[in-house]
Formats: C-alpha cells, sequence, structure tokens
C-alpha cells in the first residue's frame, strides 16, 4: 500500500483527487431521495473488505498527504491541539486504541512491540520508529495525543463523562467542518450541540447523549455526517475562515464539477478503558462533483437530496450560495426515474 | 452485547460470606483494562436459567492478566451468589460483559473522600489503585461489623497505610460523617457505597453542609427481589410469559429469547427502561434511577429489578 500512498495537497493549488477505487469506496450517505436528520448510528463493527468501514481507522491514499496537511494546520495555529489536565489518562487510552488497531489492521505499514510497559511503535510511511514506556509521558518527545493524533487521519476530540453529561475535554482538530475547538474545549454536551437547528424540539440531543452515556467498552458505534466544501479543502476551520469563505463566490456553472465537494464525515464513538471518556473520531472524506458522477446513480440521488434539503439545513451547512448551481449541474444526470433505497454506486 | 468468556483461575474465601475469584480470559489473551470503580455482569447457568448479577471489579485496573470480583453471599438470594459460592471452582468457565463503570472518580477533584460499609468495599479497590497512580489525595473510610467481615483490610493496610481508616462496629467504632464532611477543603468530592442507611446518611449529610451534588457520588446496586409469578406480554414482541417468583423480569424477558438493552442489572443507569402499556396490578418498583413522580405514574418500569403484583402487565418491547 505504501507505493499507493499520493502526494497531493488540501490547500492553496489543491491537488487532491480520487483514484477510481477511492472513488468506489466513497461513503456516500444518501439512501434515500430525501434528507432528514437522524442520529443514524450503528455498531462500529467490521465492515466489508476493502470498505472505509473495514477497520476502526480507516488509512487511505490520502494518509501522506493528509498527515503533512495536518502539519501545517497545526504549525500555523499551535491552538489546534488542546487537552485539560485531567484528561491525561484518556491520552494514554487514545495511544493505546490507535496504536494496537494500525498495528493489527495494517501490519505492513505500522508495528508495535509490547514488553510490559515498554512498548516499541514503528509507522512505516511516516518513517517515525520510537520507544517509550506506556504511563509515563516524559518518555515520548509530545503528549501521547498529540503524538498519535498526527499519525491517524481525521479529528479527534476525547470526552470526559462526569456530572451526567460528556465535556469535550480534549481535541485534535484540524479539518473540521466550520466549528471552533478553541471555542468549544470544556463544554458539555448541549452546549457545543446549541446551534443545531430541527434537533433539540425533536429531543434528539437528550436521547444521543442518554445513549452515549451507556456506551460500551468493546462496542463502539458510527454514524455518517456530510456537508459541502469548496475546493478539496481540510481546514473549514471559523478561525482561517478568511481563506477559505470567499471561494464559495467563485463558483460557476462551469466550475461546479471542479470546485464543490461533498465532504462526509465518518464519525466514531469508542469507550475508552483506563479513562473512562469516550473518543469521538471524525474523518472526512472529500469527493468533487466530476468525480462523485462518475456514478450516475449517485449523481442522481444527491441532485434529489439538494433539491428538497430543508431550508435551515441549507443555512447551517452554508450551502446557500451555491446550492442552485450545484442542482442545475447535477439535474443533466437525472431522468427523474425512480431510484431503489440504498447508498451503492451502482 | 459483546461478552468476554473467562476461566476461573482462583478462588479465595476472604471471610466467612465473602469468596474472591480471580477471572483469566478463556483463550489466554488480555483482558481490557477498565477504570476504578467499574463493575462486569457475571451470567450463570441455575439449573437451566441464566442469572445475570453484577460485580465491581476489584484488582487493579491496569492489570490486564486477570480480573477480581467479591461475591457475598446473600441471605436472601435467588441462587446467583449462593450457585457462585458452591457451584463455581477453580477452571469453571463463565461469560461476563466488558467493564462497565457507573461509579467513576472525578479526576479534577482535588481530594478523594472514599466512604464504604461492609461488601460496599469493592468498587474502591480498584479506585484506590487508580488514585494511587495518579498520586491523587484520598483517604478511604471503611466500616463494617465485626473484625471477621473486614474483607480485605490487610491489603488495604499494605497498600494505602496513611489514607486508611476503619472502623468496627461490634468493638465500638463509630463513622461520624458530619465530623469528617465538615472538615474536607473546598474542592473534595465524596464518594460512598455500602448499605442503604449509610448512603441515605452520607447524601444527606453532604447536601445539608452545602457540598455541590455534582461532588457527591454513591453506588447502590439493588438485588432483584422475589416476588410473586406474574403474566408479562412483550408488544413488540408480540410475546407472552409468565415472570417466575425467582427470576427478575429482565431475566425472563432474556429467557423467552428477547434482546433487551441493560447496563448495571441493580436499578441504577436506567438503561434497560422501558415503557409500560398496560397493568392491571401494582407495580413494585425497586430501582434507584426513576423519580418519586415517574415512579408513581407508572408508565416506566426498570425490569432489571422491579416487577409488578398483577394479573397481567404489558410492556413495550
Amino acid at each position: 500500500m505504501t507505493a499507493a500512498f499520493k502526494q497531493q495537497t488540501f490547500r492553496d493549488d489543491y491537488t487532491y483527487q480520487n483514484s477510481p477505487q477511492a472513488i468506489k469506496r466513497f461513503p456516500f450517505p444518501f439512501g434515500e431521495d430525501q434528507y432528514m436528520y437522524s442520529v443514524n448510528i450503528e455498531p462500529h463493527t467490521k465492515g466489508a473488505t476493502g470498505s472505509v468501514n473495514e477497520f476502526a481507522f480507516d488509512i487511505d491514499e490520502h494518509y501522506l498527504s493528509e498527515c503533512e496537511d495536518k502539519r501545517k494546520t497545526l504549525a500555523l495555529d499551535p491552538g489546534r491541539y488542546q487537552a485539560l489536565p485531567h484528561m491525561m489518562d484518556a491520552q494514554w487510552d487514545f495511544l493505546e486504541l490507535t496504536m494496537e488497531s494500525l498495528a493489527a489492521d495494517y501490519p505492513k505499514l505500522f508495528s508495535l512491540v509490547k514488553n510490559g510497559k515498554h512498548w516499541e511503535w514503528e509507522n512505516k510511511p511516516l518513517g517515525i520508529k520510537t520507544a517509550f514506556i506506556f504511563g509515563d509521558a516524559t518518555t515520548l518527545h509530545m503528549q501521547p495525543f498529540e503524538f498519535m493524533g498526527r499519525q491517524v487521519q481525521g479529528d479527534f476530540v476525547l470526552l470526559d463523562q462526569r456530572e451526567g453529561t460528556l465535556f469535550a475535554d480534549a481535541g485534535f482538530i484540524t479539518s473540521q467542518a466550520d466549528w471552533s475547538l478553541a471555542f468549544n474545549v470544556g463544554m458539555a454536551w448541549h452546549e457545543w450541540h446549541g446551534p443545531v437547528p430541527q434537533v433539540t424540539k425533536l429531543g434528539v440531543m437528550d436521547r444521543a447523549l442518554k445513549y452515549l452515556m451507556s456506551l460500551q467498552l468493546g462496542s463502539p458505534v458510527r454514524r455518517l455526517n456530510w456537508t459541502m466544501t469548496i475546493n478539496p479543502r481540510l481546514d473549514t476551520s471559523p478561525e482561517n475562515y478568511p481563506l477559505w469563505g470567499g471561494d464559495r463566490n467563485k463558483v460557476t456553472p462551469d466550475n461546479v464539477g471542479e470546485l464543490v465537494h461533498l465532504r462526509v464525515e465518518l464519525q466514531g464513538l469508542f469507550r475508552l478503558p483506563r479513562s473512562n471518556g469516550i473518543l469521538f473520531s471524525i474523518r472526512c472524506y472529500l469527493i468533487s462533483m466530476d468525480e462523485l458522477s462518475t456514478y450516475t446513480r449517485w449523481a442522481k440521488r444527491f441532485h434529489r437530496v439538494l433539491k428538497s434539503l430543508h431550508p435551515d439545513l441549507v443555512e447551517y451547512k452554508g450551502l446557500t450560495k451555491f446550492r442552485q448551481m450545484t442542482i442545475d449541474w447535477l439535474s443533466r444526470f437525472d431522468d427523474g426515474a425512480p431510484l431503489e433505497s440504498g447508498t451503492h454506486p451502482e | 452485547m459483546s461478552l468476554l468468556r473467562v476461566r476461573v483461575a482462583d478462588v479465595q474465601q476472604i471471610t466467612p460470606l465473602i469468596k474472591q475469584f480471580t477471572l483469566v480470559a478463556a483463550d489466554g489473551t488480555e483482558l481490557p483494562s477498565f477504570s476504578g470503580g467499574s463493575h462486569i455482569v457475571v451470567a450463570m447457568n441455575v439449573e437451566g436459567r441464566i442469572h445475570r448479577n453484577p460485580y465491581s471489579l476489584m484488582s487493579a485496573p491496569e492489570d490486564r492478566h486477570a480480573y477480581k470480583i467479591a461475591v457475598r453471599l446473600q441471605e436472601k438470594s435467588r441462587g446467583g451468589s449462593v450457585h457462585m459460592h458452591t457451584a463455581v471452582n477453580v477452571g469453571a468457565v463463565l461469560d461476563i460483559t466488558y467493564p462497565v463503570n457507573l461509579f467513576a472518580l472525578d479526576r479534577r477533584a482535588r481530594k478523594h473522600i472514599l466512604i464504604a460499609g461492609g461488601v460496599g468495599i469493592t468498587p474502591f479497590m480498584s479506585q484506590i489503585a487508580d488514585l494511587q497512580r495518579m498520586a491523587a489525595n484520598y483517604e478511604l473510610h471503611y466500616a463494617y461489623r465485626a473484625h471477621k467481615h473486614g474483607a480485605f483490610t490487610e491489603f488495604i493496610k499494605s497498600t494505602s497505610a496513611d489514607q486508611a481508616h476503619f472502623y468496627v462496629e461490634n468493638e465500638g467504632g463509630v463513622l461520624d460523617i458530619r465530623a469528617l464532611l465538615a472538615k474536607q477543603p473546598l474542592g473534595t468530592h465524596v464518594y460512598v457505597c455500602g448499605p442503604n442507611s449509610m448512603v441515605v446518611s452520607v447524601l444527606a449529610t453532604a447536601r445539608d453542609l452545602g457540598w455541590p451534588d455534582r461532588h457527591i457520588h454513591s453506588e447502590q446496586f439493588a438485588a432483584p427481589p422475589a416476588g410473586e409469578p406474574f403474566r408479562l406480554k412483550l408488544a413488540k414482541s408480540n410475546i407472552e410469559l409468565v415472570v417466575p417468583a425467582e427470576l427478575s423480569m429482565l431475566e425472563a424477558i432474556e429467557a423467552a429469547g428477547v434482546d433487551a438493552p441493560y447496563l448495571c442489572r441493580g436499578g441504577a443507569c436506567g438503561r434497560c427502561e422501558l415503557d409500560v402499556i398496560s397493568n392491571d396490578g401494582v407495580i413494585m418498583h425497586h430501582d434507584h434511577y426513576l423519580s418519586d413522580a415517574e415512579k408513581a405514574a407508572g408508565k416506566k418500569i426498570m425490569p432489571c429489578v422491579s416487577r409488578a403484583r398483577c394479573d397481567l402487565l404489558e410492556l413495550n418491547i
């Protein structure tokens, strides 16, 4: 797999693109013509071979490019990594979970050798090899959460469970869909979900919280969320809004296929053993309209989803400026014939 | 629900009423680490019926080679603790849940006061290991009826000599809860596990002294009491069954092949809550989860410990 890693960019010249294999395994989230917000949680069990759900943490052809983008974002803004002091056990839980998962699932890329508390970790794609004492932060050159957060694709939040709710008390956030770690760190569940439309009155967040509070060790869960991004940009943070916000005005009927991307988040939730915390992993997949329409079925489906999307969600997801242009662009694929349920590409 | 298969590696008689079981993974691998205060649920086959009882993990959370649990022989046992004491020996294979923590330490606390009564010492054994590892400021106050019932006192003295205080009732030892709590600095959290009277007293005293609720932690597992048999209708599953006197409603539902949610099986966590559709008698609520108003309304029930005195109860599962 090492030979297949690409060296592309998620900023400036935006050379990111998906291979045909990456397009085919894209986690297309729309099984029906009309999108309704739902919690849509399912067990994060082993998925089909080659699918994004095959393993706990998906490593794909963008691994090196994404780790490099993380490094750049963090170098420009070290505040994208934060951990409150009481989260140290959760940090080691994260390190253990990611190292054990990657070494077991991708043995050609990663290896972990344990001799009691003396651990040796090797990450071949990134050229990292280190020995350390598990639980002793002085034996790593950075905090355990940051150390592994840099080596796994996606964003990560560590939640502390206390006082009948969950607190976002540590985070490694470099590819967020317009939310801010600096703003949210230390917040309780209902505070950071305050802005989501249409859900408070449905009691969705109360039920989701109750469910997560009883999330069990050994039984992680996942869900998909989505939005849209102009250009294949991972770092669409509020802090850097001036760098990407204006791109929404660059969309024209001629460049929709290239500029407009569907952005899907594969979100995982894992109970952590030592800390009794929860890991919230957010893995971002980007696909351009050109790439998406490789499969007419997906183009048709997405056309219908965008057309029927509730105005509050259009606003919340920031799609107002380019939604109609994208609908017009996708309409060429939609013959109006009924589509059977399901997210499959063909 | 994911389960772990374990083998009993050792059994020790700790006090006249308490046995300690050491459990290792049946396939020889490591067990998951856990957090102090966690419990597991042990499934046991008692004369063809599956009982599931929760027990606190007492081993150090970092020890992935073995879990330890302590089982107190209950006077009014429905069969579970008697079964563990008489039929479960070295070499026996058991299915257990992954560890669950409903009694976690607050890691931001500046000081931790642990108050144990009798077999209520068990969840504190793993918490003490965590507190020592984190070099946290803590005190253990452990009360029991008589010297012979003081489980694990030697072990506690060997690890927490400076932090542990013992109160032996028949030797005149009295734990003055008010005096203890009144002298604690701001930022202290109190944790209590023991008989109902002790838990109620600690909670009431702490609140009376103005402690914030979020600094007061308790663990109280109710054992599902036996009762009269009654008929149970499961609306969604379209099944009707009889809950026998010695099985809990949850166990009877599971025996009928219906996959019902649960975590603590002691009326504490709320996970198994079910909606009552109809009931021609009285619901006997035994849980610590529903509010008094909810219990009075009779629209919800925790089948792990509660039951009904009725002819027919209909639930929405």
